[in-house]
């Protein structure tokens, strides 16, 4: 057979303390970011928020012969009236533009239709129309109205190629009110927690405490690892990223089960060895599959990363960071975290040497492992 | 024994391929042969599988009717209305006042006579209607207020009847394949709109929110009422009601003034004032038709005409017979279209003139005949995607899922050999199960639901990574091959299990509480998941039974 490890004998428990500090360290990288870069005056926020959170518009505006530059497009949008604007390049299409416009407040709010009618408009509906304008798309006008500086926009229906006359068409519009911004936020937190209670009461269920608290504090770390990566590197956060951040949370728990599942066996195996050495056995046996499936898991985020387009960028960005730190924290963090805890307990002596005298602490600290029968 | 098991498996897996087979690339019609064709197969999976608007392009829009507003003007009228009725029949009432905030709705009537408190509740219950709301008395006051149950009645039928009014506007405007309902939770007052193939939502937004109240109103306007009096500024026309009851004033844009001269700045024109009476004669609700008509074929000089539902044409026969000779107005939005000298009795039509285009006439009359909304609309949310974006997308999607599809393809046969070919067969068992899993429940594919797909993948590579690795270990214990394979797989069943199920925890919280795009990853992924412990180890495992059969005393694995 054609194998990448085998016999792997490393000392994982032992390593547990430099592994730790390299996850205090990221995390701190990131609070520092976040914490820093909300308290600097004038700068950006802890986190890039897309206008799924914080509420905006987003556009995606197609050119057709000579795209303006950014700085270009960013001074036509001032000259209306627009200054916080966030203007990127597509990184995989050549002509077109993505622009983040923040909220702007309509000023017709409250205005009711006694004062919005206007006898000398044309017509009823043409002054409900300014309204309705003032207050929906005011982004989107903008935008269009920054963009007309350097063309005209296709007409209605018809296509960028169709229309001679035209320089840009907006292909893609995304606006978020500001209640909308906050609900999709809250259900944002709420959907996460729900997520890590569910597998916390799942893992408590099918193994122990202990280990639902081990497996749901790494993927908590893996949540903030991924977290700290986009705030350090300013990397937007949407809805999607809520998804992808819920996928690592499935993998990264795949990944503890797998080893917990092993060590569980392993009890039941090896009646006279200590909780730390079958610890350190179960992450050395399974780490072929660790290896494989993430490395699989890795590719195919990789591909999404390479491929999936603007879109999709920060869900893979997201998956990307994950997929690495959920492996680590199953070996760093879960594994460590419900050894340590069940030593807590007093039931499990956490040594370095194999044990001789052990047995009777070993055999309590299965107790609380191998309560459910091992089915077969 | 053996063999027969096998046999049922072998049955089992076969029939639903074919089911999953037909299911994404088969007609859903009759067979035809162009259906056996690369072309024919092409337009029936594209047939087949949903795409959601982020693929095919199309307008996603969140509103939320303002159903305090609602709950407000209600009030505000019924204190109006109930002030009125007890004038009216000459009951010692001073004045009256309305509290409409938060969760508060109140409407006071101050009496100058404490004891005629019974005679002017049930005079003002003749007129107004006050059912849900609850009555007190106290001293010189009488107190309606609105329990939060009977605010969340009124507030979900604003709600129910906004609905029923914008589905006529869209249909009558002719989106195609629209979905339109309730979203959030029940109480959210929002609804969603989903229009596939609009890039544009621009003139249906306008149209949905228009709000279009018309009414037929009597114009007093004293001392002579002919022909019409006009008042250059609105305190001159105020002071000609000199606190007359049921008196009000409005703006007036006569429709053969000249067009305003100052196009830029329409607000300095200077504007006209009539005086009319409350209430009004017949309202928007009474209308059963209305059209947009040309007056001379000119395009930019439509009007719209209307007729009457039978009751509001009663209504409209006998007050324009008492009232001929004198002047009525055609109300639209608080603003006087067009004042029309009564010559003799009509019954059941009319028209709203002004300078209309074909189109705002068109909308105006399309708006007018679905009613008037009860409520302020108010927009949310929306996303557009023009078919071009889309289009990309599904191209950058696809690429992705083939390219990481091709890269566990080629390892998996690298590095398992034999047992690659198995894990691979179950790979594309998976994918091809799921998009039929997706076609069964109507669900649609998004592109998060394309991610989830390729997540989906990596799962079910995991399962059969689980189970070859442990195979790898059995054997190299020196246990026998057919002793391997079942142990491999008895033992990787349960961490697989266990893997699967808290995955599914997670996705099915993202379907609960995520919105939109989000449900369509959760969607494919659990499906991706159910589907993999199917394939990953009923299919993976009877294709290792089935090596065996055929060779019992098998020495070797290829994994």
């Amino acid at each position: 057979m054609f194998q990448i490890f085998t016999n792997i004998n490393v000392d994982w428990m032992g390593l547990r303390k430099p592994l730790i500090a390299v996850s205090v360290l990221v995390l701190l990288a990131g609070l520092i970011s976040a914490v820093g870069r909300q308290l600097t005056p004038g700068g950006t926020d802890a986190f890039n928020l897309g206008v799924d959170f914080q509420g905006g518009t987003f556009i995606t505006a197609k050119f057709k012969n000579q795209k303006p530059s950014e700085d270009e497009i960013r001074t036509a949008l001032q000259n209306v009236g627009v200054n916080e604007s966030v203007i990127q390049a597509s990184t995989d299409k050549q002509d077109e533009v993505l622009i983040k416009v923040p909220l702007i407040a309509g000023n017709t709010e409250n205005q009711t239709p006694e004062n919005a009618a206007n006898p000398d408009a044309q017509t009823g509906l043409d002054t409900a129309t300014q309204t309705q304008n003032n207050q929906v798309n005011a982004g989107r006008d903008k935008v269009r109205q920054a963009l007309s500086t350097f063309g005209k926009e296709a007409e209605g229906t018809s296509s960028l190629a169709d229309d001679a006359a035209a320089s840009y068409k907006i292909v893609g519009t995304d606006y978020v009110g500001p209640v909308a911004g906050e609900q999709l936020r809250n259900q944002a937190v709420l959907a996460t927690l729900l997520g890590l209670i569910g597998i916390l009461l799942f893992i408590a269920f099918r193994y122990d405490w202990t280990y639902a608290a081990g497996a749901v504090i790494a993927v908590f770390h893996d949540v903030l690892i991924t977290l700290a990566f986009f705030s350090v590197f300013q990397w937007e956060v949407s809805l999607t990223v809520l998804a992808a951040l819920l996928t690592l949370v499935g993998f990264s728990v795949n990944d503890s089960i797998v080893i917990f599942d092993r060590i569980r066996e392993n009890l039941t195996l090896h009646r006279d060895r200590s909780l730390y050495s079958l610890t350190n056995q179960s992450i050395n046996q399974t780490m072929s599959r660790t290896i494989v499936t993430n490395g699989l898991v890795f590719l195919a985020v990789l591909a999404l990363v390479l491929f999936g387009g603007e879109v999709l960028r920060g869900f893979s960005l997201a998956l990307f960071v994950g997929s690495i730190t959920g492996t680590y924290s199953t070996i760093a963090i879960a594994s460590p975290i419900a050894i340590w805890w069940q030593d807590k307990l007093g039931a499990a002596q956490v040594r370095r040497t194999e044990v001789q005298k052990t047995e009777q602490l070993a055999s309590a600290s299965r107790r609380s492992v191998s309560r459910r029968p091992i089915a077969r | 024994m053996k063999n027969s098991s096998l046999l049922i498996r072998t049955v089992i897996i076969v029939v639903i391929t074919l089911i999953g087979i037909y299911l994404v690339i088969g007609p859903r019609g009759s067979v035809e042969a162009s259906d056996f064709s690369w072309q024919g197969i092409k337009q029936n999976v594209s047939e087949n599988i949903n795409l959601g608007l982020d693929l095919r392009g199309g307008s996603h829009l969140v509103m939320r009717v303002k159903t305090d507003d609602y709950l407000k003007k209600l009030t505000q009228n019924n204190e109006a209305a109930a002030l009125a009725a007890a004038k009216e029949a000459q009951l010692p009432v001073a004045d009256g006042s309305f509290v409409a905030a938060g969760n508060n709705y109140q409407v006071t009537l101050n009496l100058t006579d404490g004891s005629q408190a019974q005679a002017v509740i049930d005079e003002v219950k003749k007129k107004v209607d006050f059912s849900g709301w609850t009555e007190s008395t106290n001293g010189n006051q009488i107190n309606w207020s609105l329990p939060v149950a009977a605010q969340k009645v009124l507030a979900d039928q604003a709600v129910t009847q906004a609905e029923r009014i914008i589905e006529s506007r869209i249909n009558a405007f002719g989106v195609k394949e629209p979905t339109f309902q309730r979203h959030g939770a029940s109480d959210s007052g929002q609804l969603l709109l989903q229009m596939p193939g609009v890039d544009d939502p621009e003139r249906i937004k306008d149209l949905i929110k228009a709000e279009s109240r018309l009414s037929l109103m009597k114009i007093v306007s004293p001392p002579n009422p002919s022909p019409v009096q006009i008042y250059p500024t609105k305190e001159a026309a105020e002071q000609s009601i000199a606190g007359a009851p049921n008196r009000r004033v409005m703006v007036y844009a006569d429709r053969d003034a000249a067009a305003p001269v100052n196009q830029t700045q329409p607000d300095q024109q200077p504007k006209q004032y009539v005086v009319i009476e409350e209430p009004e004669v017949v309202g928007g609700n009474e209308l059963r038709d209305a059209s947009a008509v040309s007056r001379t074929g000119n395009d930019s000089d439509y009007q719209i005409s209307f007729s009457f539902k039978p009751n509001g044409a009663q209504k409209f026969g006998e007050w324009t017979g008492k009232n001929i000779g004198n002047y009525m107005a055609v109300v639209l939005n608080d603003e006087v279209k067009s004042a029309a000298y009564i010559k003799s009795q009509i019954f059941d039509s009319g028209e709203i003139s002004g300078r209309f285009t074909k189109g705002t006439a068109e909308d105006l009359a399309l708006t007018l005949k679905s009613g008037a909304l009860p409520a302020q609309i108010e927009y949310q949310e929306e996303r557009t995607v023009g078919p071009s974006l889309g289009a990309d997308s599904i191209r950058a999607g696809v690429l992705a899922s083939v390219a990481g599809l091709v890269f566990i393809v080629i390892f998996m046969l690298i590095y398992y050999r034999g047992a690659g070919v198995n894990a691979v067969i179950a790979l594309l068992l998976n994918m091809l199960l799921t998009l039929a899993g997706l076609i069964v429940l109507d669900s649609t594919l998004t592109l998060p639901g394309i991610a989830g797909l390729i997540l989906g993948i990596g799962m079910a590579v995991d399962s059969n990574v689980l189970i070859f690795e442990r195979m790898r270990e059995e054997l190299r214990a020196g246990k026998s091959v057919a002793k391997s394979i079942e142990q491999g797989f008895d033992r990787a069943f349960i961490t697989i299990i266990d893997t699967h199920v808290t995955t599914i925890i997670s996705a099915v919280i993202l379907y609960m509480y995520g919105s939109g795009p989000i449900r369509g990853f959760a969607v494919t992924l659990i499906l991706g998941l159910l589907i993999n412990l199917f394939s990953a180890v009923f299919v993976s495992r009877t294709i290792f039974m089935w090596l065996l059969e055929r060779n019992p005393s098998m020495k070797k694995l290829s994994i």
